[in-house]
């Protein structure tokens, strides 16, 4: 007998309206996505590491960096056809750039070399934070918009710049969990929750911070659309293994979102039921 | 005429002959002109893939050859 309705059938998991066995799906830019995993493909052991983390994780959204080539080697290109033979889309980002400038010709060149208009945006402040520069974010944001880019914008978990990356139009919001690279986790449920609240209908991902599963189901948990990750897969012990816990971590989370969770309550309340009890005699 | 022409690609001091398209830069540095996923930059500005047979490389320039790499 098949099971329909095991974890790995994603599809699957029905949707707070939709009648049960719809596809709960979510759209992003011009993208329409049954994972909720975005994952980046930098510092895995090996080349297979990283493919086969993609297959465990379920991803059908990657993240590459855009770099200089490499001049004294005539090859190259193997992450780029391997990942197009995985059937994944790519989101080129501008990882590294501290100005509107930087971020917006690095941007150009993906939309170039990658023939995508996505792009996650990253504009830095300092390299010990990696935090974004709220400034100089939305200033090439704006740029970005306007020249027909879909920008996934990462930001912090101030709502008020939130709500101007919205604004302009951004395809997608994506504020960080905590630093890059420091697996700490969701360090502030609270203002991404407010974050939810006041951007209902914009596309919201946590991009940063995730250290392991438990920190993505949160993520779906607070009503996030999606996750985006890289160290805490490539670094892990076990890449592939620790994808699919993100898979399944995400799809809990998200089966949690949509179940709708009780309230919290700071008394006991018996879940057996009081009628019925014995009695002693006196 | 000078026989080479300085520019800068990638940020290093080169010496190439003058006059050069994109594409004829591209395979001067033995590379692939139609090898997919590569863009090229000259002085801040994207240089469309289709305007490479046209478009020379000014001396003195400053061009930027870019691909996908790993990233997060």
């Amino acid at each position: 007998m098949t099971d329909d309705r095991t974890l790995t059938d994603s599809p699957r998991l029905g949707t707070e309206a939709d009648e049960p066995g719809t596809a709960d799906t979510w759209t992003v830019g011009d993208l329409t996505l049954r994972s909720r995993v975005l994952l980046g493909t930098s510092r895995y052991p090996s080349l297979q590491a990283l493919l086969d983390s993609v297959d465990a994780s379920g991803t059908e959204l990657v993240t590459v960096g855009v770099r200089r080539v490499d001049l004294s080697e005539t090859g190259g290109a193997t992450l780029l056809g391997a990942l197009r033979d995985k059937g994944v889309h790519l989101l080129p980002n501008t990882a590294g750039c501290f100005t509107a400038r930087e971020a917006v010709l690095t941007a150009q060149l993906a939309r170039e070399a990658l023939e995508t208009n996505r792009i996650k945006l990253e504009v830095i402040g300092d390299d010990e934070t990696l935090y974004p520069d709220a400034v100089e974010l939305v200033d090439a944001a704006g740029t970005l918009v306007a020249d027909g880019f879909e920008v996934f914008a990462y930001c912090g978990d101030d709502p008020i710049t939130a709500r101007r990356l919205a604004d302009i139009g951004c395809a997608a919001v994506m504020p960080l969990g905590a630093p890059i690279g420091s697996g700490m986790g969701l360090t502030n449920p609270y203002a991404l929750r407010i974050l939810r609240e006041i951007l209902p209908d914009v596309p919201l991902v946590v991009d940063a911070g995730i250290g392991t599963a438990s920190d993505a189901t949160l993520a779906m948990e607070l009503g996030y659309d999606g996750i985006l990750l890289n160290t805490a897969v490539a670094g892990a012990e076990r890449p592939p293994q620790m994808a699919a816990a993100m898979r399944h971590a995400v799809e809990a989370g998200r089966l949690a979102r949509l179940a709708g969770r009780i309230p919290r309550r700071l008394y006991a309340e018996a879940s057996t039921p009081e009628d019925g009890r014995i009695e002693l005699g006196p | 005429m000078n026989s080479t022409a300085p520019i800068r690609i990638n940020g290093e001091p080169r010496e190439v002959p003058p006059g050069l398209t994109i594409r004829a830069l591209l395979t001067h540095l033995g590379r692939d002109p139609d090898q997919p996923g590569v863009a090229v930059a000259v002085d801040d500005r994207v240089v469309r893939r289709a305007l490479w047979d046209e478009t020379a490389v000014p001396e003195g320039s400053r061009v930027e050859i870019i691909t996908a790499s790993q990233g997060g």
